[in-house]
């Protein structure tokens, strides 16, 4: 590959984990700029464990995430990467005294000098691209399980990231607001140059969108390959791997 | 139609050439039919020293659904305790296929080993236990006041819009129930003093009694009361269920200090309405205190209010003010740090919102015997 390029993302050496509980050890991988990114693996496997020791919600017991290089769990650095990320939770996580107006608009009160006309056009802009327009002034909790997913999306971009991490995006969707979802997440790095992190275990996100994944492993606490899902496909040996990308269906069965 | 009795429906065929057990199934197994116990299968099983292996032979069966699994499942493993081949060839198709999803699953689970529940060891995980937490209350503290700083310098990212709804919330929506309660307090003040002081005929006296004790503590107290209560539990509860939805991970990550955000304007609010409240349930129980002096004792209006302005210091008002500010903190901390420490369950959110009153009033009363004594001391 390109070595000149350097990655946006690089874990090395991570062991990630809760009080004494060791859930994932010896991660290494590179996410690199216009990467869609799948992590991968069994439910419970720890796959959001991970993603929470990359966004600066749980600190891993060992190793480092460098951003650009920069490492990101040393205290100077930390605030200002954080304002690089958008991040769109497992469970939507909306801030739920705040209308959706309000929800999308909070970064941008906070980062920017924008006027309160210009984030309100700018809230109408994102809202819309997730199919909200209209739903400006509702709650979180007046609104269905999928819209409220689509909400966290509109807030996760609403300072135009150049990365962006998803936990299980399309987890609760119906088929065509999933692949909605998907296209939306594609043309999310086309359009906006952005760096994509999914965690996710829809098969059919995996192949549309991957480009490049870890596979991770509950019994065996580490990353068990990585590569493009297809390649992986393709060329995995790993009965574990073929597995869970064929559904299930055991190989040679 | 006649229900027949469970250990009939299950007969053990013994082969000893084979060392094999035969497990007869017959007529209906389903669980409004009612089951056998395990117990007659695993004395079967005792009886045969050197069996090897068990078959099934379900011929006779006529019904079954998952409680035939359930007993099979216990069956097994009773087998796989006592090393006993199990053949499931005899079982209908479905069930064996159900049996071995049930068991395959309990496969995967591993159980985290119980933790020793011996006396020295748990008095020893409960001290550490405090003390990490009295760290954790430590590191939220000075959180709080390093985040406050950054609001005296211009810095903060606080909203006022923030802090004036929860003024409004917290402070100006109490002051129903603060008057109600204040009032009573003072008729209670009045009415107990009265009984003493008649007996030497110093009733007139109703009007210092009741004017002191509301102004120099008991009103703080009652409006601190009322606040644990009524704010301090809410703090928590909504912190609490901010924590369980992420929605604190997601200001995390939006490099938000949740608590510059959600807790410096709730402290805020806290400190400024405790005084404001605190001086209005003095001026409650003290019409309390009147109703009663003039309306019951009939002492002249004119002279109780003359006595109560003589009898109430400066002092007075300055002590129970400095109360209240203590109390407003206690019960803002107290609420604040349990909806944050929240653990991520709606049981947690109830722990965060008890564990929250429980605090604030224990350490309302600890704080007045403090100050109390302090007083004494400094003779205020
Ligand atoms: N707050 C926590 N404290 C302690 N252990 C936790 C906590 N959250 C998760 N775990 C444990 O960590 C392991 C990994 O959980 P994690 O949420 O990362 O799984 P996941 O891969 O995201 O699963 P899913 O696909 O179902 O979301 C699990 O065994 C879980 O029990
Ligand atoms: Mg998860």
């Amino acid at each position: 590959m390109e070595k000149n390029s350097q990655p946006v993302i690089e874990v090395r050496g991570l062991d990630v984990g809760y009080d004494d509980d060791i859930v994932m050890q010896g991660l290494n991988f590179k996410v690199n700029k216009g990467d869609i990114f799948i992590v991968m693996g069994m439910s419970g496997c720890g796959k959001s464990t991970l993603l929470k020791a990359m966004i600066g919600l749980q600190q891993p017991f060992k190793g480092q995430v460098l951003y650009d290089g920069k490492d990101f769990w040393l205290d100077a650095e930390q605030q200002s990467i954080m304002q690089r990320f958008g991040v769109l939770y497992q469970s939507g996580a909306l801030w739920s005294s705040l209308t959706l107006a309000e929800n999308v608009a909070l970064s941008l009160q906070l980062y920017t000098k924008l006027s309160r006309e210009q984030i309100r056009e700018v809230v109408a802009l994102k809202l819309s691209l997730v199919g909200l327009e209209g739903y400006e002034d509702l709650y979180p909790f007046e609104i269905s399980g999928g819209m409220r997913k689509r909400a966290g999306l509109a807030r996760a971009i609403a300072l135009d990231p150049d990365i962006i991490f998803f936990d299980e995006p399309s987890a609760g969707l119906d088929p065509v607001n999933a692949k909605m979802l998907d296209d939306l997440i594609l043309q999310l790095r086309d359009v906006l140059g952005a760096t994509i992190v999914v965690v996710t275990h829809e098969l059919a996100s995996i192949f549309a969108i991957g480009n490049n994944s870890i596979f991770l492993d509950a019994d065996t606490k580490t990353m068990i390959a990585s590569g493009s899902p297809k390649d992986l496909l393709a060329d995995s040996k790993d009965p574990r791997v073929i597995q869970f990308l064929t559904r299930g269906n055991k190989p040679g069965a | 139609m006649n229900k027949e009795i469970p250990s009939e429906k299950l007969t053990f065929n013994y082969l000893p050439d084979k060392k094999t057990l035969e497990f007869k199934f017959i007529s209906d197994w389903r669980i409004s039919a009612g089951l056998p116990e395990l117990k007659e299968a695993v004395l079967q099983l005792s009886a045969h020293q050197d069996i090897k292996q068990i078959t099934f032979d379900s011929f006779g069966l006529t019904a079954w659904d998952s409680g035939f699994i359930s007993f099979l499942m216990q069956l097994v493993k009773e087998c796989q305790h006592r090393k006993i081949d199990v053949s499931c060839q005899g079982l209908p198709e479905g069930a064996e296929k159900l049996l071995k999803l049930a068991l395959q699953v309990r496969e995967n689970v591993t159980l985290k080993p119980e933790r020793e529940e011996k006396l020295f060891p748990k008095i020893g995980s409960l001290v550490l236990q405090r003390i990490d937490s009295a760290h954790l209350f430590l590191n939220f503290l000075g959180d709080l006041v390093l985040s406050f700083t950054k609001l005296i310098r211009g810095k903060s990212i606080m909203r006022w819009d923030d802090f004036l709804l929860i003024v409004q919330k917290s402070g100006a929506n109490a002051f129903g129930l603060v008057s109600l309660i204040s009032v009573l307090v003072g008729m209670i003040l009045a009415f107990v003093g009265a009984i003493q002081l008649q007996l030497f005929g110093a009733q007139v006296f109703i009007a210092d009694i009741v004017g002191i004790a509301m102004v120099r503590v008991m009103g703080a107290v009652m409006a601190a009361v009322i606040m644990a209560g009524r704010t301090g539990a809410s703090f928590a509860a909504e912190l609490g269920i901010m924590q369980v939805n992420e929605e604190i991970d997601a200001y995390k990550t939006l490099g938000v200090d949740p608590i510059e955000f959600l807790v410096l304007p709730r402290v805020m609010a806290l400190v400024l309405m405790m005084p404001l409240l605190t001086i209005y349930a003095d001026l409650m129980g003290i019409l309390g205190g009147f109703i009663i002096g003039t309306g019951m004792l009939g002492l002249n209006p004119v002279e109780y209010l003359n006595r109560t302005q003589q009898a109430v210091k400066l002092n007075n008002l300055w002590v129970g003010l400095v109360h209240s500010v203590v109390f407003g903190i206690i019960i803002a901390l107290a609420g604040c740090f349990r909806g944050i420490r929240c653990s991520r369950s709606a049981a947690g959110v109830g722990e965060a919102t008890t564990s929250a009153v429980v605090t604030g009033i224990t350490s309302i009363v600890i704080a007045t015997a403090i100050i109390t004594f302090v007083c004494q001391v400094l003779g205020v």
